[in-house]
């Protein structure tokens, strides 16, 4: 049986990329979240939430209102790259986020809030403003957390299905991921391929878990 | 000269009452220690003072300058303070090597002087051959060490020490009086220290807050608080002293622990009663078969015996209680009668409206 590793490589990409983003924006608000007291901090910490309980496919309807061709966001994509972002690739990096980044900001905001408060009380103490609290002290020591919160969210943004379906679609060889090309398979009756696709994404996620495990916080000392 | 005037209100949680602070005090160069129970605002004051907390209300001035004053609104951020806090857990950063958490405390200094002024602070400190361990590679003592090291680095105008003799044993407290002692000289800055160790008092602090309830019960030098403690309260915080009940007499006596003492000291007229101290170091106490029948005194029958090292506190059937060297018990032998006498100076009495 030919195999099309196409989808397999699509989602590495995927969520590598939206992993990648997810850690540079949710560690920043996750810290805001937790260390931080501001007007609408209730406000975005149920924002970060909703994602994690709405139905992927209404979040999806939502992110076509604003992304699609005719949405706010999508005609400013368009007007500056000159390619609409729905129905791309970059579509399902969108979705990977909407559908992991949640989860980051969560575990991300744990592991910063498990941060004994009296290191940051000494480097105050001791002169250091505070990008230097953050970047010396507070993110050194949750490290290990964060480092689990983007194995997370990395083997959750593999798993996507009912945002990339609705913003990505379901283009073999462009944006066709591997939840997608599962359900593709098995609707096919390609159950070959279909259990294949299974049993790679299964060990894939294993893996990054028992990664996370290993190196996560917990096992050695900071 | 550090002034604060500091207000700061709790309300009831569902673990703990109600906690109001309510503090004044000034304080110069030297050590001043804030004595009290655990939760009685010591560790409180010097958040507020670093600005880890804010007060309600209040004033507090650093040479000069305030730090923090709710009617003017002023409020600096703890970095802009300039007070080091050396942190019970000694809060070195557990990533960074010992050299590395002095480094982090000298980015205050032009980049030229930093290398050299770090290096000075691990010789004066011990900690050369040291600079290249974390943290918990290192002993308790070099970690306390380390830790004034880093907070003198980063060049403070005041000094908060939070019970830093806590977890040492004997002889590394020792040490680090020693080192207080050094940087109360060499850096002139005003030194307040949290303690609840009444040795501690007395082998670094010049003046002493007596903290009970959030409020100040008394102040002074240590040798004077424990002399004269202004109320009942800080008489038993002390824990050195016996607090009674007592009634005047007449003619010099005083009804004690339900007998007659003879004791002119008190002054108290017959039928008054007061609150009074009796200071187990100071009473005398010999068996019964060797006291001096026209010498008066107090029978008393012995219930048990508390040995110390030093001290031997023999407990009394009428509640008193007498301290002797251990030498001296052991001459005296076994005895369960014995007199004990009350000399000049053991007994003091709380005068009602005095003290607060």
């Amino acid at each position: 049986m030919e195999i099309d590793w196409f989808p397999l490589w699509l989602s590495l990409r995927v969520a590598a990329i939206s992993t990648a983003i997810a850690v540079l924006a949710g560690v920043g608000i996750a810290y805001l979240l937790a260390n931080k007291e501001f007007r609408g901090r209730e406000a975005l910490d149920a924002a970060v939430t909703l994602p994690l309980v709405l139905p992927p496919t209404v979040l999806g309807y939502y992110l076509l209102v604003v992304l699609g061709r005719n949405g706010p966001l999508g005609k400013l994509y368009e007007s500056v790259t000159g390619e609409p972002l729905v129905f791309t690739w970059k579509a399902a990096v969108v979705a990977a986020l909407f559908h992991s980044g949640p989860l980051l900001i969560k575990s991300a905001r744990a592991g910063l809030e498990s941060v004994d408060h009296t290191y940051e009380r000494a480097a105050r103490n001791l002169g250091a403003p505070e990008w230097k609290v953050f970047w010396r002290v507070t993110l050194p020591l949750a490290r290990r957390s964060i480092f689990a919160a983007a194995a997370l969210a990395f083997a959750r943004a593999l798993g996507d299905f009912g945002i990339t379906i609705m913003i990505a679609g379901n283009i073999p060889g462009r944006t066709q991921t591997v939840a997608v090309a599962i359900y593709d398979a098995v609707e096919a009756g390609n159950g070959a391929l279909a259990r294949t696709l299974v049993l790679v994404i299964s060990a894939t996620a294993l893996t990054v878990l028992w990664i996370a495990n290993r190196y996560g916080p917990g096992r050695a000392r900071a | 000269m550090i002034e604060a005037a500091i207000r700061k209100r709790f309300a009831a949680g569902e673990e703990s009452g109600a906690f109001e602070l309510d503090v004044a005090f000034r304080a110069a160069a030297g050590v001043t220690v804030l004595f009290g129970p655990s939760g009685s605002g010591k560790t409180l004051t010097l958040d507020s003072i670093a600005g880890f907390v804010r007060p309600d209300a209040g004033r507090i001035v650093l040479d000069g300058e305030a730090l923090f004053d709710s009617e003017a609104g002023v409020n600096l951020p703890p970095q802009r303070r300039r007070c080091g806090y050396v942190f019970q857990n000694y809060a070195l950063f557990p990533h960074m090597t010992l050299r590395e958490n002095l480094e982090f405390a000298a980015s205050r200094l032009p980049k030229k002087e930093r290398r050299g002024r770090v290096e000075a602070m691990l010789e004066t400190f011990r900690l050369a051959e040291l600079a290249g361990r974390r943290p918990h590679e290192v002993s308790g003592g070099q970690q306390q060490r380390c830790s004034i090291a880093r907070t003198l680095l980063a060049g403070p105008r005041l000094l908060l020490l939070d019970e830093p003799a806590r977890g040492l044993d004997a002889p590394l407290k020792e040490e680090l009086y020693a080192v207080l002692r050094q940087v109360r000289e060499e850096f002139g800055t005003p030194i307040l220290l949290v303690t609840h160790d009444l040795e501690e008092c007395f082998a670094l602090g010049e003046e002493m807050l007596v903290y009970s309830g959030g409020r100040i019960v008394q102040r002074g030098a240590p040798a004077a608080v424990l002399e004269e403690p202004a109320t009942p309260e800080v008489a038993r915080l002390l824990g050195r002293l016996q607090v009674l009940e007592a009634e005047g007499a007449g003619g010099g006596k005083l009804r004690l622990a339900g007998h007659e003492v003879a004791h002119d000291g008190t002054g108290l007229p017959a039928g008054e009663k007061a609150t009074v101290y009796v200071r187990p170091d100071r009473l005398r106490a010999v068996p019964a078969g060797a006291a001096q029948a026209d010498a008066g005194g107090l029978r008393a029958e012995l219930d048990r015996v508390v040995e110390g090292p030093r001290v031997v506190r023999l407990e009394f059937r009428c509640g008193l209680r007498v301290e002797m060297p251990a030498g001296e018990y052991r001459r005296h032998g076994d005895n369960r009668e014995w007199v004990i006498r009350f000399p000049e100076g053991s007994i003091g009495i709380f005068r009602r409206g005095r003290g607060r």
